[in-house]
């Protein structure tokens, strides 16, 4: 077997890219699901296997140590726990991976958050013999919030539960169900043996009863990208490029990346917040004029006027721009060590927009594992996750979270030292409880209530 | 219907874009952000192949206006001829403005003393920082990318860096969404690697997608070489071959492009992009593990030189 012409046609064919999330405590088997995709696709080397070999005889261990493959910080192999998201590479035929390896933790809800910002998809691990816990439902509510597209169930440790159908049943109706009541919109659930390789990369000849793909089969095929149609366009100004050269004495062209939908030539915009108007004239994508553009290409686009345009503002098709606002209910995941309080004054970062906010009120905050609220927290910690209320001193072209994850989301920074304090996003928390909230709040509008 | 994508085949919809357009538009946003938010950027640039995908990216970022950035490099004394001839070449090309930072004139002056192994990757570190400092830049583009090493695997895209230039891994800020964080105080700055997300089989497709020029030791020639600590290394004033030593020509390429005491070459006979792509697809080395003796140095090498400072 020539395992080296296999990992060159595999690499050299794939065409898209998938960013996905593992969620799991190391218990649950996740550095070994990792390391075994890792591992079966190839890319894991020969020097860093003998590093990792080497290292692992060097602290008097008989066998080698995979952790150390992935645990990069001296901290982390100090402790034998990964403090910190990682992101790792590996390729098949159909697609090129990005993985953020998330620490499962309890006090790391924010290295999961960070990971879910990015990616298309999450897999959550569950270890077969315990079942749906606190910590699945933890990654479940996260993946929510964060609006993974799709998720994935991976209900590990089969060969330790005799590869029993009804264990799997069980576990899959109870976290569908769960996942499904926080609007989940796409749940897969696959049992597996990362240990024996079950399901992982090769069908599990242990069990029949499963017809449905493997993790990685899943993961090739998973659409990476989203329907453009329902989606409106959403184009942040990041940057005037304006050459003043003889060439091009007076191009001014608007660089960014397209947030959200598409974008076309003699389109109608809006230019937001001063609420001028234009006509797409151009669209250069890096070098080539084109005719219509979309998400997440990095593009430079020109007005049929001259308008006064600068970064931070966001250009969209006129019939869907976006009302700006100065007051932002958001949830937000506190992400620093030092507090989030209420009337602490902080900058917001939206887009390529950055102003200045006031914390007007944190009406409640929420405890992932059984989506419980305390009304009034008055401040916010390192992992918490709860509402706020945010006045802003200039508009903001935001949209709900729920429509667009990038014109959804923003920071909270702290004036005096730059510290992220907090990652925010617009309207509603969960798709399906929110709809609830919503519901009870028309009936009985009471600030302090549940508003999960 | 005029589109510039490279549509994909398959199970994606019409819009899903390549792997290598994804990469590029996501670097590109990290250009333009920089752009954007800071003051005195400046790309690191050593004519090795991630530093000239940086500056091709930048390049498209912004035009048809040039590159609001400078370069820097820092020089160990004992680069490749052929690499700082190009590095040249494309400086005056595209009308940049290079800033050198010396370290055999640390050497000379006594501020640096040479490490009795004779590496001096290690010795960079100082020049580099103080040229930073010197020339009060607030962004230093990095062509580091995370595929590289466990403990780039960790880096960030935006990465803080104190007065001292440390990197603190405990105390990195989360990153979110395509939401950089940039914000600094006077005398740090900010590090910034818009090729994290790339691999270097990525960086080569791509290189060859786009027809990118390289100096000619990435292509296989013949070459003076002997053995040190299972490399082939180029004999030179710098310190090789010891008596012990034997120099025999080769047919070789280098995978990566350093400071020749500690860049080793490796056997090859790919003379085209599309060789040598075949040529990485197919090795089962990582490009540091095959060609770098400077991480061989201790299992946290890496991690303990970024700390100082180091890219």
């Amino acid at each position: 077997m020539t395992t080296s012409t296999d990992r060159s046609a595999e690499q050299l064919s794939a065409t898209t890219l998938l960013r996905f999330a593992t969620a799991g405590s190391v218990d649950d088997g996740k550095s070994t699901l990792v390391g075994r995709l890792l591992h079966d696709s190839k890319s894991i080397f020969t020097d860093q296997l003998e590093a990792v070999e080497q290292a692992s005889i060097g602290r008097g261990q008989e066998t080698p140590d995979l952790a150390l493959l992935t645990d990069g910080l001296r901290a982390e192999r100090e402790q034998g726990i990964t403090i910190d998201v990682a992101y790792r590479y590996f390729a098949t035929p159909r697609r090129r991976f990005i993985l953020a390896d998330t620490p499962g933790h309890v006090q790391y809800t924010r290295n999961m958050v960070t990971g879910a910002s990015t990616a298309e998809l999450a897999v959550v691990l569950v270890d077969a013999r315990n079942g749906v816990v606190e910590q699945t439902r933890r990654h479940a509510a996260v993946a929510a919030l964060l609006r993974v597209p799709h998720v994935v169930l991976a209900v590990n440790k089969m060969d330790l539960v005799d590869y029993a159908e009804p264990v799997f049943a069980a576990i899959a109706e109870e976290f569908t169900a769960y996942a499904a009541s926080l609007g989940v919109p796409e749940i897969t659930a696959i049992p597996i043996s990362a240990l024996a390789g079950d399901n992982v990369v090769e069908p599990s000849a242990h069990m029949d009863w499963y017809g449905g793909p493997t993790v990685l089969e899943h993961l090739e095929t998973v659409p990476a990208s989203h329907d453009l149609t329902g989606c409106k366009a959403r184009f942040p100004v990041q940057y005037v490029i304006r050459p003043q050269t003889a060439e091009h004495p007076d191009y001014r062209g608007y660089a960014g990346q397209i947030a959200s939908g598409a974008l076309r030539v003699g389109e109608a915009v809006t230019v937001l917040p001063s609420g001028r108007t234009s006509t797409i004239a151009a669209i250069d994508v890096l070098g080539q004029s084109a005719d219509i553009a979309w998400a997440p290409q990095s593009v430079t686009v020109r007005l049929t006027d001259d308008l006064d345009i600068s970064r931070g503002d966001l250009i969209a098709p006129t019939e869907h721009a976006p009302a700006p606002t100065q007051d932002v209910l958001a949830t937000v995941c506190h992400v620093a060590d030092s507090a989030l309080s209420v009337g602490q004054r902080v900058l917001l970062k939206h887009t390529t927009r950055t102003v200045k906010a006031i914390v007007k009120d944190i009406p409640s905050r929420v405890t992932l594992d059984d989506l419980s609220q305390h009304p009034a927290p008055g401040q916010l910690v390192a992992n918490d996750i709860g509402r706020v209320v945010i006045r802003t001193a200039e508009p903001l072209a935001l949209d709900a979270y729920a429509d667009s994850r990038r014109t959804g989301s923003f920071l909270l920074i702290d004036p005096a030292d730059g510290t992220t304090l907090a990652a925010g996003m617009a309207g509603d928390a969960f798709a399906v409880v929110a709809q609830t909230a919503a519901e009870s709040a028309e009936n009985a509008p009471d600030e302090s209530g549940w508003d999960f | 219907m005029t589109t510039a994508a490279t549509v994909t085949e398959g199970t994606d919809s019409p819009f899903a874009l390549s792997h290598l357009d994804a990469l590029e538009s996501e670097a590109v946003h990290i250009f333009r952000e920089v752009a954007g938010e800071f003051e005195r950027p400046v790309i690191l640039f050593s004519g090795g192949k991630d530093s000239i995908l940086m500056l091709h990216l930048a390049l498209k970022a912004f035009a048809p206006a040039t590159v609001p950035f400078s370069l820097l490099h820092v020089d160990t004394g004992h680069n490749f001829p052929e690499v700082l001839a190009y590095r040249d070449r494309v400086v005056a090309e595209h009308g940049l403005r290079l800033h050198v930072a010396s370290v055999q004139e640390y050497i000379d002056a006594g501020k640096l003393r040479e490490r009795p192994d004779g590496l001096r990757n290690p010795l960079q570190t100082v020049p580099l920082t103080e040229g930073i400092q010197q020339h009060r830049f607030d962004a230093v583009f990095g062509g580091g990318r995370r595929d590289e090493e466990k403990a780039r695997a960790k880096e960030r895209v935006f990465s803080l860096r104190d007065e001292f230039s440390q990197w603190d891994p405990r105390r990195q800020r989360p990153e979110l969404w395509q939401l950089y964080n940039g914000r600094h105080a006077p005398g740090e700055h900010v590090r910034v690697f818009p090729l994290s997300n790339w691999t270097e089989l990525d960086v080569w497709q791509y290189i060859e997608r786009e027809q990118i020029a390289l100096p000619e030791i990435y292509f296989a020639h013949e070459r003076e070489v002997f053995k040190r600590s299972g490399m082939w290394l180029t004999p030179g004033e710098w310190g090789g071959p010891k008596e012990t030593e034997t120099v025999e020509t080769r047919l070789v390429r280098y995978r990566t492009v350093g400071d020749m005491s500690c860049t080793g070459a490796v056997d090859s006979d790919a003379t085209t992009l599309d060789a040598v792509i075949t040529e990485i697809a197919a090795s089962r080395l990582t490009e540091r593990g095959a060609t770098r003796a400077d991480d061989k140095m201790s299992e946290a090498a890496m991690e303990d030189r970024k700390r100082e400072g180091y890219f």
